[in-house]
């Protein structure tokens, strides 16, 4: 009974609880709420993967009303995959924002922080969950709106620019994707992705469609942060908060890839993205350039989180260069690595966060001896640095191996040695901190450092594990990958 | 061209580039608000233009009346207002922050401040 109602439960717990924090005032309270909702979405969102592995996909109209007119949730493996990564990342991280929280963030604002932590995780799981064009633009401002407001909760005062910067941009991009899908809207009169999707193919070449593709492309780039249109994100990752880089560096950004693969695969249809635009031409480019310059830029960084952050566009950009090549072995490649990256770079933005907790920077030279001193937090951002690299038997490694092999099977040996330089590169910015933290002592004079807290070496710990073990057991993740992009891709897995 | 018959889109592109255009090129924190508000109506016209039916009523049922006016769209755009005037709401509060963090709503002269920081 309550199962046929998991997909609308999955959206409207965690909507219900993020008011009822702010009104348990006392951070402890809210802080336990959000900790038991979060748990509950993640093992919804782990019934709902099951659920669709086993009977395929699963259509929820909301509040009886039928598709195409009603608001239909569609449950399908691509974004049941989605769900759980945001469901997982929220359930590891709400157990380390206790302490880091209450380190970096005055104590009367508790309540509201994880009354904004709710309404972003909402906005997530709404964004994949729901079959509806503009349900979707609802949701993706929850979560937007939501997470200027989380980053602007930084100490640092250059948190509210950053925030501001976001606001501005963001606010941009989802205007693109609402004048996309009212466009696609005035030549179909629908916003059911499935049905947009039936009536959109006999239209033929119509340039509204054109249009409201390239408006659609642009917005969700924005979004996901493709390079050149990156500029707000090293910021906004600097000066949040370290629970909400963690929790927006895993979620946030590949939330906004699902939305592109969505559109392309699903609405447009793999013909029309491979027709009508040589978007190839375009992506793939753009894909190169992010990994390229991006990796080159965080090597020459000393804040190390602003390190990282140009770490994740390097890897968005390996995202995109799989989703960009358009094959089934290379979108496998960019669904595999949407779930690798975010468990690595969750895990190493949360163990800079236990740095930031005792050290009080996260600064290159405030982490001189950390390998003594902490040698739990390193271990484990070292481990996440080599899945980051790709160096086998960690999950990065499996990203790189499917994306190499997409390479190959198109002949494009550029791309291959692409992929590889890229790793090279992330070598020499892991090195660096390796090198300052195990090879250099701590500066005399510098005060004890202890190592991290349970409560936050525990998460940190989970998603680095999680990163090594899918470097090793890859049935899940390749396996629903797979099976993911060949649906996408218009077959029956 | 048609100009007069698509004179509702013509307005559109003209607020969507001007709002951008101000976005873009305003230092003032609160002008960048207002270029975003542009640029936001230009689309909430945009959707309320493809609701309109030619020889159509308001969409209230009404006997010796067949021609309707699509009602969704305008629906739709009363979401995105709503969507509107809370980005609005949270970038003036953040302008306020940032304002008594930094002094001035200029951008030049916060980030000369934020370099200084750094």
């Amino acid at each position: 009974m309550i199962a046929a109602h998991l997909p609308a439960l999955q959206i409207v717990v965690p909507l219900l609880a993020a008011p009822l924090c702010l009104l348990l005032r006392r951070g402890a309270l809210a802080w336990g709420l959000a900790l038991v909702v979060s748990w509950a979405t993640l093992a919804m969102s782990a019934m709902l993967l099951s659920q669709v592995l086993q009977d395929g996909v699963i259509s929820y109209a909301l509040g009886d009303w039928a598709a195409p007119w009603g608001i239909e949730y569609r449950v399908d493996s691509v974004n049941a995959f989605v769900l759980l990564i945001v469901a997982a990342v929220g359930a590891v991280i709400l157990p380390y924002a206790r302490r880091s929280v209450a380190h970096e963030i005055p104590a009367e604002q508790h309540s509201a922080f994880y009354t904004a932590f709710l309404l972003c995780l909402t906005g997530l799981l709404g964004v994949a969950i729901t079959g509806d064009a503009f349900n979707l633009f609802v949701f993706l401002e929850i979560s937007s709106l939501s997470s200027y407001v989380l980053i602007a909760l930084g100490r640092d005062r250059r948190a509210l620019t950053a925030a501001f910067q976001y606001l501005v941009m963001g606010t941009i991009g989802a205007t693109f994707i609402v004048i996309g899908i009212g466009l696609l809207y005035m030549v179909t009169g629908t916003l059911n992705m499935a049905d947009l999707a039936l009536r959109l193919p006999p239209l033929g070449p119509n340039r509204t469609v054109l249009v409201a593709f390239a408006f659609l492309t642009v917005g969700a780039s924005l979004k996901l942060a493709l390079f050149p249109l990156h500029i707000w994100l090293p910021n906004a990752y600097t000066y949040a908060p370290s629970a909400v880089t963690g929790f927006l560096a895993a979620t946030a950004t590949k939330v906004a890839v699902y939305i592109l693969l969505r559109f392309f695969f699903t609405v447009f249809g793999f013909s029309f993205y491979i027709g009508a635009l040589t978007l190839q031409n375009l992506l793939i480019p753009l894909a190169v350039l992010a990994v390229l310059v991006c990796s080159t830029v965080a090597i020459f960084q000393d804040n190390i989180k602003r390190m990282l952050a140009y770490s994740s566009l390097a890897q968005i950009g390996y995202m995109i260069l799989g989703i960009g090549m358009a094959t089934p072995t290379g979108l496998t490649a960019g669904i595999v690595h949407l779930f690798n990256h975010a468990m690595m770079k969750g895990g190493l933005f949360l163990a800079l966060g236990c740095v930031a907790l005792r050290v009080g920077s996260v600064r290159l030279e405030s982490m001189q001896g950390l390998g003594r001193t902490m040698p739990w937090t390193m271990f484990a951002f070292v481990l996440g640095g080599l899945s980051l690299i790709g160096v086998p038997l960690t999950a990065g490694f499996i990203s790189k191996w499917y994306l190499v092999q997409a390479a190959l099977e198109q002949d494009s040996w550029m791309l291959a040695i692409l992929v590889l330089v890229g790793s090279l590169l992330s070598i020499i910015y892991v090195w660096r901190v390796v090198e300052v933290a195990y090879l250099r002592p701590a500066p005399p004079g510098a005060a004890a450092v202890r190592e991290a807290p349970l409560s936050m070496l525990i998460p940190t710990w989970v998603l680095i594990g999680a990163s090594i073990y899918f470097g090793i057991d890859t049935s899940l993740t390749v396996g629903v990958a797979r099976q993911a992009a060949i649906m996408l891709m218009g077959g029956t897995p | 061209m048609d100009v007069p018959g698509l004179f509702n889109y013509w307005i559109v592109i003209v607020l969507m580039m001007t709002g951008f255009y101000v976005v873009i090129s305003r230092g003032n924190l609160i002008k960048k608000i207002v270029g975003l508000n542009i640029f936001q109506t230009s689309v909430f016209i945009l959707y309320i233009s493809m609701g309109k039916i030619i020889g159509g009523t308001a969409p209230i049922v009404a006997p010796g009346v067949t021609v309707y006016s699509n009602p969704l769209p305008h629906v739709l755009i009363l979401t995105a207002i709503v969507v509107g005037v809370a980005t609005t709401a949270l970038g003036l509060a953040l302008i306020v922050r940032i304002k008594e963090a930094f002094g001035t709503v200029e951008e030049s002269e916060i980030l000369q401040q934020r370099d200084d920081d750094a």
